[in-house]
């Protein structure tokens, strides 16, 4: 293989991109929420700590947004530069679902996001409010807007080809394809889960550091509340979207199953070693049966196997196995991880309250504040990686997909990239470690606590 | 859809138009904000917070014309999307650095540890320059017909330096109504010195587009288009010179006239921009592909159109009410 193959480089320089990008929605799309949740509770009980708890976590919603849009822009140019096939042969279809996303939801917080940041006292404070909600419902309407597109490029259907070109047939089956509602509503969770763990870690940490203010009180609970009651969802949602899966993209749950043979009573495996060049496993570790469960609910249900989708000729046609083995057991176990966590805090926190919570609980909630991001990229792999070698299942590859730039200028770029995104995680991380430094100085146990700002009249 | 006769003909003109419409209005707006940018190493340190104070709550509103106008050109003209951004593959991926350093400048350097902020403020700078430049770069490619040669390389360089300079200048008359007291008046002086810049870069640009393209040398120099185009060079030179009068009078008592230079300033950009429209239309890649040649299959457009035509307005009205709610003179940035 070249090392400067422009394919390759290209889907690297996506792949880097996307994720880079998609960490940062992740967050802003449910905090917007919890920040309302913030102001609501504020109004109800006049209790001034959810206003500092608003105030601290606003400035981290101000950060992530600004990271989300910078490399938001980046994605919108990566198509032209570096996948012109995509645009060529379904822009037809991704056009407008693209043109949908900026008319309805970016204009619509970028406009709204500044009176929410900076307009509190130039505003009345149901003013406020409603621009609060509504940069929460853009940042939501532009989740719904792109993973329609990406469903789409998973399932697509509504339309049909002519000359080699996607044409659009029926506007309502684009939008709802069928595994859209699916991954919606796993993403939105993903993203609420996101904000949990990282509104328990934090305020974990602060607690550590010896902050006893009402507010982080306050976000601890919140943090550990909303992550135990959305988990269990999730993982009920993953399972349904897994069974869609299986309907529209067998080759994809067969790699995610490390499944090499069509056949019932499969086992579920935990451990595996995928083998492409054998193509077998090593080293497996299963309990029987369990995989056919799942996927069929019958123990002697078929569940289909990789070496289906081999042609004649034997051209591989199902996505690289290991790669999504082991992005989706990351996920899982992730998922897992969380819901031992929050529940095991929850039921702590109802038995001895906050300042009875055992220290190695908070230890094990600090590292856990970033297990939304790992989750919700292991699982972005799984689907995406699952989906190759088709860019749009069963209408274009990626191969085909990819211009012609030249692959030294693809790896000029792809490095400055890399390396902006590398200053920039660690400045970010920098940043609201030093915010939470900051609030818990001043949020100590006896630390007076300064009237609250008053919104406009 | 037939209501205005054939949708082949007025579906692509129109896109042509409104993505015209948003580069124009992208660059008026966000032209102000990178130019804030540019303006940094003049200012001193209060100046500097004042500065990002009088664009904090608008950039990114502003920065999404940027978004729309691309989207558009991937949408309406898929074809020329690729054409484009694959020969600009080295300034764009410049550029989207240079969005990306400026755009977090901003945040940074206001939750950053206090010794972060100036390394954040020469960040902020250089994402500035480096879009604005860049940008400038485009844009002398894109008269160029797209071509890289070392004639049309140092063409490009010289609308780099142009684009910067005119971004400032309208960075400066944006401060003349945004700041008080000395601010203000350096502003005035950063912007008398920006005029110069910019006619020159206008001037140089006029006369150098015609040269490049016999196309364009027709469309400018036949009778009786000539008398069509002259209220554009005519006009420029009136309002550079009536800029230059009156910012000779700045800051006038009581405040007088401090919004008049940014008027003026964005009728110039506007000039500027009906020139280039006029020159290149009707292509969209220079020389290449028409708008209709390259455009998207009408019901691709026409369910786009429908979506525009209600939501515009919408963006517009909910833009003027932010700029309402943030008028008057700049303060500091707070969140409370
Ligand atoms: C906090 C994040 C998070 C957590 C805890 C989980 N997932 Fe997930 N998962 C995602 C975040 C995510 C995601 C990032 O949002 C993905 C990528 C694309 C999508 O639709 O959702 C995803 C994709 C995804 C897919 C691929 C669907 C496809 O490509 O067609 C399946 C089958 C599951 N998930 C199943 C699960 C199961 C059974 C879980 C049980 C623990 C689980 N997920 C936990
Ligand atoms: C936000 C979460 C997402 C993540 C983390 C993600 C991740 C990835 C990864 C890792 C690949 C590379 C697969 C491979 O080459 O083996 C890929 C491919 C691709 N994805 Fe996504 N993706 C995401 C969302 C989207 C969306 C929303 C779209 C379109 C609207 C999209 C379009 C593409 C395209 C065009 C490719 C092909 C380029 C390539 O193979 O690298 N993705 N994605
Ligand atoms: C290839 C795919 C994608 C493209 C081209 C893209 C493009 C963009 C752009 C241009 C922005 C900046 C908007 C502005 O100026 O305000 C943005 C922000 C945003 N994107 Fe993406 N995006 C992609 C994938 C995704 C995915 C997968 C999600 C979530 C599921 C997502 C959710 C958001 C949200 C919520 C914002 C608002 C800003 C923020 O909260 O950070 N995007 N995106």
């Amino acid at each position: 293989m070249d090392v400067l193959d422009p394919l390759v480089l290209s889907r690297i320089q996506f792949a880097a991109n996307i994720s880079f990008h998609i960490l940062f929605p992740t967050i802003t799309i449910a905090l917007g929420w919890v920040l309302v949740f913030f102001k609501f509770r504020f109004a109800a009980t006049g209790d001034a700590a959810w206003m500092r708890a608003y105030f601290f976590w606003v400035k981290v919603f101000a950060l992530s947004f600004a990271m989300g849009v910078v490399s938001g822009i980046t994605m919108s140019f990566q198509f032209g530069t570096n996948w012109p096939g995509f645009m060529n042969t379904v822009g037809n279809i991704a056009g407008p679902l693209l043109a949908y996303e900026v008319l309805t939801a970016f204009f619509l917080e970028a406009a709204f996001v500044g009176i929410m940041l900076f307009g509190y006292s130039r505003v009345p404070g149901w003013a406020h409010t409603g621009a609060t909600v509504i940069v929460a419902l853009g940042t939501t309407v532009s989740a719904f807007w792109i993973i329609a597109l990406n469903s789409w490029m998973h399932t697509p259907q509504g339309f049909e080809m002519r000359d080699g070109v996607a044409h659009a047939t029926d506007w309502a089956a684009i939008v709802f394809n069928p595994s859209m509602p699916y991954r919606l509503a796993h993403m939105l969770l993903a993203s609420g889960l996101t904000v949990a763990f990282l509104l328990l870690g934090l305020s974990a940490l602060r607690r550590l550091w010896g902050d006893r203010s009402d507010e982080v009180r306050r976000t601890l609970v919140t943090g550990a509340v909303l992550g135990a009651s959305l988990i269990p969802v999730q993982i009920f949602m993953g399972d349904m979207h897994g069974l869609n899966t299986l309907e529209h993209q067998p080759a994809k749950v067969a790699a995610m199953e490390g499944n090499w043979e069509t056949g019932p009573n499969t086992p579920l495996l935990l451990f595996a070693l995928p083998d492409e060049a054998a193509r077998e496993n090593r080293l497996e570790l299963a309990i029987p049966n369990l995989a056919s469960i799942i996927l069929t609910h019958h123990a002697d249900g078929v569940v289909p196997g990789l070496n289906d989708f081999v042609a004649e000729d034997g051209t591989v046609l199902h996505p690289p196995v290991g790669k999504v083995f082991w992005s989706f057991r990351v996920m899982v176990g992730t998922g897992l991880g969380m819901l031992a966590l929050s529940w095991a805090t929850v039921l702590l926190l109802r038995r001895r309250g906050v300042d009875g919570l055992p220290t190695p609980v908070l230890l094990a909630a600090v590292p856990m504040a970033l297990s939304g991001w790992v989750a919700t990229l292991a699982g972005w792999y799984t689907t995406e990686i699952g989906r190759q070698p088709w860019l749009v299942q069963g209408v274009l590859t990626t191969e085909a997909a990819v211009g012609d730039v030249a692959g030294g200028m693809v790896a000029g770029t792809l490095i400055a990239y890399l390396a902006v995104y590398a200053a920039l995680m660690l400045a970010y991380v920098g940043a609201v470690l030093h915010l939470a430094r900051k609030a818990s100085a001043q949020g100590g146990p006896s630390a007076p606590q300064g009237p609250l700002p008053l919104p406009a009249e | 859809m037939n209501m205005f006769g054939d949708p082949a003909i007025w579906l692509p003109l129109a896109f042509a138009g409104l993505m015209g419409l948003s580069i124009l209005i992208y660059v008026v707006l966000d032209g102000f904000d990178l130019g804030v940018g540019l303006l940094f190493p003049f200012a001193t340190e209060a100046e500097k917070d004042r500065m990002v104070g009088s664009i904090g709550p608008f950039w990114d509103a502003n920065e999404t014309w940027l978004v729309l106008a691309v989207g558009l050109l991937l949408v309406a003209f898929p074809q020329a999307h690729g054409a484009i951004l694959g020969t600009l593959y080295l300034p764009v991926a410049v550029m989207l650095i240079g969005l990306i350093l400026r755009g977090v400048a901003f945040e940074f350097r206001a939750k950053a540890p206090a010794p972060r902020k100036v390394m954040w403020n020469h960040a902020f700078f250089a994402g500035s320059f480096l879009t604005a430049f860049s940008q400038g770069v485009m844009l002398g490619l894109y008269i160029m017909g797209l071509q890289i040669t070392a004639a049309t390389l140092a063409f490009s360089v010289l609308t780099g330096v142009f684009l910067t300079v005119a971004y400032s200048f309208i960075a400066a008359v944006w401060l003349i109504g945004k700041a008080e007291g000395d601010l203000q008046r350096k502003a005035v002086g950063w912007a008398r010195g920006g005029l110069w810049g910019a006619g020159l870069g206008m001037a140089a640009v006029s006369a150098a587009s015609p040269m490049v393209s016999a196309r364009i040398w027709d469309k400018w120099f036949n009778w009786p288009e000539v008398i069509l185009l002259a209220p554009l060079p005519l006009g420029s030179v009136a309002l550079v010179i009536g800029l230059w009068r009156l910012l000779g009078r700045l800051p006038a008592p009581q405040d007088r006239w401090c919004w008049l230079p940014f008027t003026g300033a964005v009728g110039l950009f506007v000039l500027a921009f009906g020139g280039l429209a006029y020159s290149f239309y009707p292509y969209v890649v220079p020389e290449r592909l028409t708008v209709f040649e390259a455009a998207a299959a009408p019901e691709s457009l026409f369910i786009i159109l429908i979506g525009a035509l209600v939501v515009l307005p919408v963006i517009i009205a909910y833009s003027v009410l932010a700029y309402t709610v943030f008028r008057g003179k700049a303060t500091d940035l707070r969140y409370d």
